[in-house]
Order: C-alpha cells, then sequence, then structure tokens
C-alpha cells in the first residue's frame, strides 16, 4: 500500500495546493489572533519535518496497520446495486477503521506530531462524537492527556460516543454556547488553545481551520484515496467512474478526493447536507448555498448573514451540521473539479435503512448522505459504471436518535 | 506590501492629536471598550458620551461578532446579548455617527476580519471613515493577511491598531509594533479577555522593549480592571485598556437604563482616568 504521507501525484496540477501561506486558490490562509500565529509557525515546521523523516513515516504505517486495521477494503454492494438497478454501487469500507470512522487517521498522524513538539495536553472539538472518540483512542494509546469538547445538544444526540470517549480517559465538556453544536465546540477548542497554546495541540478533526490545518488533516486522510485507486486495480483492474463522499468539514471527502484529483477520468462527487429545506437555516450545505467568507480561521464558503455573522443551520446527522466547509473543497467547487450537491434529512434516512437491510452495514448517518446520492445517480446509470461510495463510519453512534425520530414521526409511540 | 515613511499611520489624525496632547499634560491614555449594542445602541451611545466625559482618552468599541474565538465569556456574552437585540452593521454606523458627532474622544471598531470581508474591505473601510471612526483594530488578521486592509486604512485616513501577545516571537514582535498604525495593542497575557487580578512577570521588560521599535504610543491590555493596575501600568505603558471589566459592569447596569448605565460607568472610568499618570 502507498504511505500517507507520500502521495504520487504530477507536478503544477490541481493538487498542488496549498501555497506557503496556506491557499488553496484564493481560499484557505490563516485568520487568527496573534496568540496563535507562533503555534501555528511550529505545527507547520513540525510537519514539513515530519514528513522528510522515514521514523515518523514508519510508526505512522505501523500504527495504520496494527492498530487501525488498514488497508479497507473495497466491498461489491450487490443488493443495493441491484435495487438501484443501475451502475455498480462498491463501499470504501472506513467504518472498518478501529473506532469506526475514518477520524483516526488523522488523530493518530496528529498525536504523533504533538509528541514531536513536546506537548503533553490534547484538545478536540467533536460533533458527532468520531473525531472525539478517535482522539481520545490517540491519547490513550499514546499518553496524553485529553480534553474534547462537544456541544451540548450533539452530547445529547450521540450520547454512546460520550461514553467512550470517558471510558478511554478523556474529558468531555459540553458547550452550552451558541448553537450547542460543532461550531461552538470549535469556537471553545479555539479559546482554550488561546490560553493553552505553549504546553497544548489542538487536533481539529476536519480539513477547516487556519493553515496548516487543511493540509495536514487531508494528508493524513489521503490514505483512503491511495487505497481505493489501488484496490480498484486489484477488483475491477481499472479506475473508478464515480467517487462520492459526504461533506460537513469534508476530511472524509479529501483524504478520498486529493489523490484523484489529478485522475481526470473519476468523477468526483460531494454530498452536503440538505436538510430539511433549502432555506436558510433549515440545512448545512455551504458550498450549494453559502458565499466566500471567513470562519475559524480560514476563507472558504460559509453559511453567513448579509453582516458576516454566521448563520444557524441544520442538519439530522451532528457530523455535517456546520455552516463551512475545508477550503480545499472551495478550490476544487470553483475550478469544478468536484461536483457539490445536497440531499435532505428524510433522503440520508432512508439510505441508511435501505443499507441495513440490504447490506448488513448500518452507516453513519453522515455517509447515508453519500449513499444517498449514489442510489439516485446509480440508477440512471449503465451496469458497467462503477460508483465508489466512502463508507466513511458506522452507524451504531446513530440508532438511538433514529429510532427517535422514527417515533416522533410514527405519532410519539415508541419504536 | 511594504510601508513607507506613513507607516506610523495619520500623523495628523485625531488618536496623533490626543496622544500629543496627553503627553504634553504629562498624562497617560486610558482606552476603555465597550461592545457596541450591549444592550442596546442607545445605551451605548450614552455609555460614550460618559467615558468622554470621564476622560478616556479613546475608545475601542466591539462589534458583536457570533464567533468571537480570542474573546473570553463576558464579552462572548455581551456579543450574544446584542446580536438577540437586533444589532446590524446599518444600525452600528449610524449610532457611531451620532457619537462621533458629539464626542472628542476618538472611536475606533474592534471588528472581526469576518465581518469586514463579508461586507467588502473597501465598502467597509467607507462606511467607517464615513461615519468618523478614527480606526480599526482586527483581533483575528494576523500580519500576513493584512495588507490589502492595510493600503485600504491608509487611503482613508484610518489607523490600524495591531496586536503583539506574549507568544509573538521578538523579530515578528518587532515588524508588528513598525506597521502598527495609531497606537500599538500590547496583548499582556496569553489567552482570551478577562479581567485578572495581578500584571503579568515580564510585562514591564516588553512594553519598555517595544516602545524602541515602534514611533506609536504602546497601550497594554487583557486583564486591566483597577486603579491600581493602571498606575502601575501608566508608569511604564503610554496607556492601559480596559476590556471585560468594563462590559460586565454594562451587562450589571442595564436594567437602570442608558442613563443608570452611562452614570455607573462614568464614575468607574473617572477613577481609572485619575490613575492614568
Amino acid at each position: 500500500m502507498p504511505s500517507p504521507l507520500s502521495p504520487p501525484l504530477p507536478a503544477g496540477g490541481i493538487s498542488q495546493v496549498p501555497d506557503a501561506h496556506g491557499r488553496f486558490g484564493r481560499f484557505g490562509g490563516r485568520y487568527v489572533p496573534e496568540t496563535l500565529s507562533a503555534a501555528l509557525d511550529q505545527l507547520q515546521a513540525a510537519y514539513d519535518e515530519a514528513r522528510a523523516d522515514p521514523a515518523f513515516q514508519a510508526e505512522l504505517d505501523q500504527l495504520l496497520a496494527a492498530f487501525v486495521g488498514r488497508p479497507l477494503p473495497l466491498l461489491f454492494a450487490k443488493r443495493l446495486t441491484a435495487y438501484a438497478g443501475g451502475a455498480q454501487i462498491w463501499f470504501k469500507r472506513e467504518d472498518l477503521s478501529h473506532t469506526g470512522a475514518h477520524k483516526i487517521n488523522n488523530t493518530l498522524g496528529q498525536g504523533l506530531l504533538a509528541m514531536r513538539m513536546g506537548k503533553k495536553r490534547i484538545i478536540a472539538e467533536t460533533g458527532a462524537g468520531q473525531h472525539g472518540v478517535a482522539t481520545a483512542t490517540a491519547c490513550a494509546r499514546f499518553g496524553l492527556d485529553c480534553v474534547v469538547y462537544m456541544g451540548a445538544e450533539d452530547v445529547r444526540r450521540q450520547e454512546p460516543n460520550v461514553r467512550s470517549m470517558r471510558m478511554m480517559g478523556a474529558e468531555v465538556r459540553p458547550v452550552e454556547s451558541g448553537s450547542r453544536t460543532l461550531r461552538d465546540a470549535i469556537n471553545e477548542a479555539m479559546r482554550d488553545w488561546m490560553g493553552s497554546v505553549e504546553t497544548t495541540h489542538y487536533i481539529i478533526g476536519s480539513v477547516v481551520g487556519p493553515h496548516p490545518f487543511p493540509r495536514i488533516t487531508r494528508d493524513f486522510q489521503s490514505v483512503i484515496g491511495q487505497e481505493t485507486l489501488v484496490f480498484c486495480q486489484q477488483e475491477l483492474g481499472r479506475d473508478p467512474d464515480c467517487v462520492v463522499a459526504c461533506v460537513g468539514g469534508g476530511s472524509n471527502a479529501a483524504g478520498m478526493f486529493y489523490p484523484l484529483v489529478e485522475h481526470k477520468g473519476i468523477r468526483l462527487v460531494g454530498v452536503e447536507a440538505g436538510g430539511r429545506s433549502s432555506k436558510p437555516g433549515d440545512h448545512a450545505a455551504s458550498l450549494s448555498y453559502g458565499n466566500a467568507g471567513i470562519l475559524h480561521g480560514s476563507l472558504s464558503y460559509v453559511l453567513q448573514d448579509p453582516d458576516g455573522q454566521t448563520a444557524d443551520v441544520h442538519s439530522v446527522s451532528a457530523g455535517l451540521d456546520y455552516p463551512g466547509v475545508g477550503p480545499e473543497h472551495a478550490w476544487w467547487h470553483d475550478t469544478k473539479r468536484v461536483e457539490y450537491t445536497s440531499v435532505t434529512d428524510a433522503e440520508a434516512l432512508d439510505a441508511f435503512d435501505l443499507v441495513a437491510r440490504r447490506e448488513g452495514i448500518l452507516p453513519a448517518l453522515e455517509t447515508s448522505h453519500a449513499i444517498a446520492w449514489a442510489v439516485k445517480e446509480a440508477a440512471r446509470r449503465p451496469k458497467e459504471e462503477v460508483i465508489v461510495v466512502c463508507l466513511s463510519g458506522r452507524g451504531d453512534k446513530d440508532a438511538a436518535e433514529i429510532a427517535r425520530l422514527r417515533s416522533i414521526e410514527n405519532g410519539g409511540a415508541h419504536a | 506590501m511594504t510601508s513607507h515613511h506613513d507607516s506610523k499611520g495619520p500623523s495628523s489624525g485625531p488618536l496623533a492629536k490626543t496622544f500629543a496632547a496627553l503627553a504634553k499634560d504629562g498624562r497617560k491614555a486610558l482606552a476603555p471598550f465597550v461592545t457596541a449594542g450591549d444592550p442596546d445602541l442607545d445605551t451605548t451611545l450614552a455609555v460614550l458620551e460618559a467615558l468622554d466625559r470621564a476622560g478616556a482618552a479613546v475608545c475601542e468599541l466591539g462589534v458583536p461578532y457570533s464567533d468571537p474565538i480570542a474573546d473570553g465569556p463576558v464579552i462572548q456574552a455581551s456579543y450574544t446579548r446584542a446580536l438577540a437585540a437586533g444589532f446590524t452593521l446599518e444600525k452600528f454606523f449610524e449610532m457611531v455617527r451620532k457619537a462621533t458627532g458629539r464626542v472628542k474622544m476618538p472611536i475606533l471598531a474592534m471588528v472581526s476580519y469576518s465581518i469586514i470581508y463579508r461586507r467588502g474591505i473597501d465598502r467597509f473601510v467607507d462606511d467607517a471613515a464615513a461615519a468618523g471612526l478614527a480606526g480599526l483594530v482586527v483581533p483575528d488578521l494576523p500580519l500576513e493577511e493584512s495588507d490589502v486592509l492595510d493600503v485600504t486604512c491608509k487611503g482613508a485616513n484610518l489607523a490600524l491598531v495591531r496586536l503583539v501577545t506574549p507568544t509573538t516571537p521578538p523579530e515578528r514582535a518587532a515588524e508588528i509594533a513598525k506597521r502598527s498604525t495609531g497606537f500599538l495593542y500590547c496583548v499582556s497575557v496569553a489567552g482570551v479577555t478577562g479581567a485578572r487580578t495581578d500584571l503579568p512577570e515580564g510585562l514591564v521588560e516588553r512594553v519598555k522593549w517595544l516602545q524602541t521599535k515602534t514611533d506609536v504610543p504602546v497601550l497594554v491590555g487583557f486583564g486591566v480592571s483597577t486603579p491600581e493596575q493602571v498606575k502601575l501600568l501608566s508608569s511604564v505603558a503610554d496607556g492601559a485598556i480596559v476590556g471585560s471589566a468594563l462590559v460586565r459592569r454594562v451587562g450589571e447596569l442595564a436594567a437602570e437604563g442608558p442613563e443608570g448605565v452611562a452614570k455607573g460607568v462614568e464614575s468607574y472610568i473617572a477613577d481609572l482616568v485619575n490613575a492614568a499618570r
């Protein structure tokens, strides 16, 4: 398997980002208080040094193999394909990762970086709880202190993950400000970091935030796309026709797409949270409905009011319930290399049911958005074509919330 | 983009005049921070007039933002209250226009770059200048990203006040000090805003060193709340910035209406002004 930090990509193409200032075209950059500037410079230097160090690479590779269980296979979704009645649907099984989602690739990489920088305390934000669990896991493995900020609404929605984090010794701090979701958890983590930056590393969970976070997280997640290319050659003898991933902040999608963007024949599709409707406040689809703006340290597409105040957003999925998106996605959106679309809460819930019953897999609600789009699209495409869905995480964490939503739908009777 | 000899900003501007007048009297600057629109803009207008009467040298007016990562719980809560009460930029500039017509102290806006960017840099700066603001403090805009706003502010004769923090390495601090216009904001402690009881170690040396790197006055902020602290700071810095302590007072007095808030604020700030010498 290729190594995650050395993607075999051609020079001079769409993949040659970010530049030295963290720019993906006009997007990205670093819009943070001066207090954090030195720490971000330090992180950038430590990361460049780590990339050039074969020992770092070897340690990470070993962890990805023996701790995470990589490489993770490609599965033909036979009965889902039969249901859709068109193109073949294949799943890239990131849900088989230790801790149940792709997030662990990034937390192990950044955990190793933190130790290189001599930092013993880790903070993180989490929405669905997957990144929180992955951070708690890496910290337990490495013997680092761990504090996870989580919106109080998400603590309720994703209770099983809260329990896991605490069992692994992490402190989970519920965030009561604002919308009490992912965005507020990031604010609180940033505030913690403002006062603790000299001893603490902030493991941001997605391809968002100030430079160099979007680049580092993308690189650590690129193992997803690299394995996909290798397995497609093994299983199919060719590249896939289309690859689809869900996009909140966009880390599974960035890790999947980045090694593929120079493969011009592959259609790439990112699926955002369409929520209840396309009205402001009813969705979390920044690329589909947002404007260029600055949130959490970088310039990208954001959902804001005309004064620049961050808008309220909604998604049934806590991991997609975020008013911004990583700057590299904004770059791919504007260069038209990746298509971005959205599916609704209801479509995602239906896709969850479909995959549970027809494939014996409970996908995360985040992932269910990508599946919903793939099923619709497969129906329109010929049988020879191959659509790969990034099955970014497992849905055990969502089972209780889905049961609750279904019982409300059924007039409040307990399911 | 590099600045030329005008890097000290509008030398004939309101800030330069204010600091020159203070120096002439042998006094230091007391610079209060107050959140615009908390609890409402009528109160803010009354507070600005009270600060001016109390002898504040310059005022930083905080523009509420939904996601203020540099601010602690007190200022964050004030932003949330102001936004919930219907704060908008249109109403803000209208209130500032009234205030700058009534007070002699220069007023600066403390504003997130997210808000400036969304309105458009040219438009925001034009609106700020038209409303009579003396400058901008943009706490989430580091040196590397600031060239465009820097040039635009110079064109409109607005100061762009920059911040140096304890985590800023010396070469970088020197560059920031050189490029700051109006004054230099020296953040006393790493962390978010909030009132603290002691002055941190090494601050005195740092302020003295910064003064050798810039021609503009060096004001110290973050954690200042008492006349004793102001007095201590005034022995070395060119002034002190008082933020969270004042915002908390405004919040506590809010029920007493604009005049009640103004009265309480005026006596508090007058005591601090007396200590700033």
